[in-house]
């Protein structure tokens, strides 16, 4: 390897910023030698300092935790960051993740999508109760593989590959994808969540939620934190018609609910 | 006990669908085998005809049994379909999104969607003619009678289409159904994926190459029809 010369990468970048008037959708492209070792974040880095000063693209944590670099490399989500350049051909295509709002060029405002999802789903242990008891209380032992199991769910960065890798969504917006049901999927293994799968039912028991997943995948293999989406899913799944088809389950017979369709 | 606010109806419509999906799936894995009984020659493909007739079990010939079972798999086919266009894109944005999203995405189980998507919505014509055909003309099934059909009927080239069709679309949704439940996720379920798609490519070999076989016997028998003894042509 140390004796051929390095390769010359070239990397075409969709840019477009909405904020500044007139501007449109164009491809740039850069010439960039490779150094051993390099990243999409070294890449863009070097641009930005070299050859482009104007570049939008988010970066905090360069190690794949923070979730803020997720963009298209060649056509797939991925982080830029964990992205080695070895792996890739000659020719790289960037482009902003679709499906969320653009703040410009490589840069998107995933967070704000997330944190609409995470209310939507009240992503947070519900524990009444002991909600109330005094914050110096020993907390309850847990299972060791059940800690694990929780944890390996726990690990989403909330990057939103899962999104723009899923073709679900795309044609219905408000579908919770892969990071939603696999949050769910977390609150019911926790045994502190007093939630029933009743409660599940109402926040993704219809099309917008796991009934709408076509099982695509997309979210499975682009995964960057490799988390079990495709088993989560199907899990959920099984929970959700289980408890849809339970007629030991009460149906409310308030009256705004009345077989109303989720959609209205 | 929690009450549902929600409606149940999503809950019955995702399990109808896949229902649905799983035993046309393997009422067709059985289908394609027993048709090709004309490959063990035509008197393989009578005795199944004898039998599905229920000739073996009554002492006599019932086509209405036939009849029956044509009805009770259009009625599937019915729902199936029913329930499909719920995700077939219905707008030309949706469709030009997905198009858009699947050729930029190039990912395999994603296309294989697009696949059964335009196989199943192919399937509404021709399946419809030929479960309408079986459901009608009960008594017109053996290996002269068919091979006719096939002929003289012009039904060869709907067959051969829906060969293609039903194939791919049967095991693609074999392979999704068990991912999309979680059946046989084993200890890896990534590992049991892999297996999967391997068995969902091989049944599909295997299918298409099985059923052009005995399409291609039937044409042949349909084509020297005149030369066979008149005997045989049974009624
Ligand atoms: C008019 C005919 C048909 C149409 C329009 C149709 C359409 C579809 C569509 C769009 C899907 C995907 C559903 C989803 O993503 O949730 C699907 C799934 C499926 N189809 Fe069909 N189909 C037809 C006939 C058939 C036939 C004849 C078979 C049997 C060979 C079959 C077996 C399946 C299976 C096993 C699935 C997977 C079920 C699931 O995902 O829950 N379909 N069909
Ligand atoms: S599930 Fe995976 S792809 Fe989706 S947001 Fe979390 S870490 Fe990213
Ligand atoms: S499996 Fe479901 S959530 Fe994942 S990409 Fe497909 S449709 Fe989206
Ligand atoms: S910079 Fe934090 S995940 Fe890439």
């Amino acid at each position: 390897m140390s004796d051929t010369k390095p390769r010359k990468l070239k990397i075409n970048i969709l840019r477009y910023d909405p904020h500044i008037k007139g501007d449109e959708p164009h491809i740039d492209t850069f010439e960039i030698e490779e150094a051993p070792g390099m990243t999409l974040f070294i890449v863009l880095n070097d641009i930005r300092e070299h050859h482009d000063a104007s570049l939008k693209f988010d970066f905090v944590c360069r190690a794949g935790i923070c979730g803020s670099c997720g963009m298209l490399i060649n056509g797939k989500p991925g982080l830029a960051c964990s992205t080695l350049t070895s792996r890739l051909p000659d020719e790289i295509n960037l482009a902003p993740l679709p499906f969320f709002e653009l703040i410009g060029d490589l840069s998107i405002y995933n967070g704000k999508w997330m944190r609409g999802m995470n209310e939507r789903l009240e992503t947070w242990i519900h524990h009444k109760e002991k909600e109330l008891r005094d914050i110096d209380r020993i907390e309850e032992p847990m299972d060791p593989d059940l800690a694990e199991e929780i944890y390996e769910l726990d690990r989403c960065i909330e990057c939103g590959c899962c999104i723009a890798g899923c073709g679900t969504i795309q044609m219905n917006e408000n579908f919770v994808g892969a990071v939603g049901l696999n949050k769910i999927a977390r609150y019911r293994l926790d045994p502190r969540d007093e939630r029933t799968d009743a409660d599940y039912y109402e926040l993704i028991g219809d099309e917008n939620g796991v009934f709408g997943c076509m099982t695509l995948l997309g979210c499975e293999d682009v995964c960057p934190k490799k988390l079990p989406l495709q088993s989560k899913i199907a899990y959920m799944r099984r929970q959700m018609v289980k408890t849809g088809l339970n007629n030991n389950i009460r149906k409310c017979n308030c009256l705004q609910h009345e077989e109303k369709m989720p959609e209205h | 006990m929690s009450k549902l606010h929600h409606s149940r109806v999503p809950a019955y419509l995702d399990f109808l669908q896949s229902m649905s999906g799983l035993i046309l799936a393997l009422f067709i894995v059985g289908h394609i085998l027993f048709e090709a009984s004309i490959l063990l020659g035509p008197d393989a493909m009578e005795k199944m005809t004898l039998f599905f007739e229920g000739y073996y079990f009554f002492g006599a010939r019932y086509p209405i049994i036939i009849t029956l079972l044509a009805a009770f798999i259009f009625a599937l086919f019915i729902l199936h379909a029913a329930l499909a266009i719920r995700k077939i894109p219905s707008t030309y944005l949706q469709y030009k999104t997905f198009k858009t999203h699947k050729d930029r995405f190039r990912h395999e189980d994603t296309s294989l969607w697009m696949v059964q998507v335009v196989t199943g919505f192919a399937m509404f014509f021709l399946g419809s003619v030929h479960l309408y055909f079986m459901m009608v003309n009960p008594s017109k099934i053996g290996p002269y009678l068919s091979a006719q059909r096939v002929v003289e009927g012009w039904m060869w080239p709907l067959y051969l289409l829906l060969l293609f069709c039903v194939v791919l679309h049967a095991f693609v949704g074999l392979y999704r159904l068990a991912l999309k439940w979680g059946w046989f996720e084993g200890k890896n379920y990534r590992t049991s994926r892999k297996i999967m798609k391997r068995l969902m490519r091989a049944g599909i070999a295997a299918y298409i190459v099985i059923g052009l076989a005995s399409l291609g016997t039937y044409i042949s028998i349909g084509l020297h029809l005149d030369e066979t003894p008149a005997v045989k042509v049974d009624k």
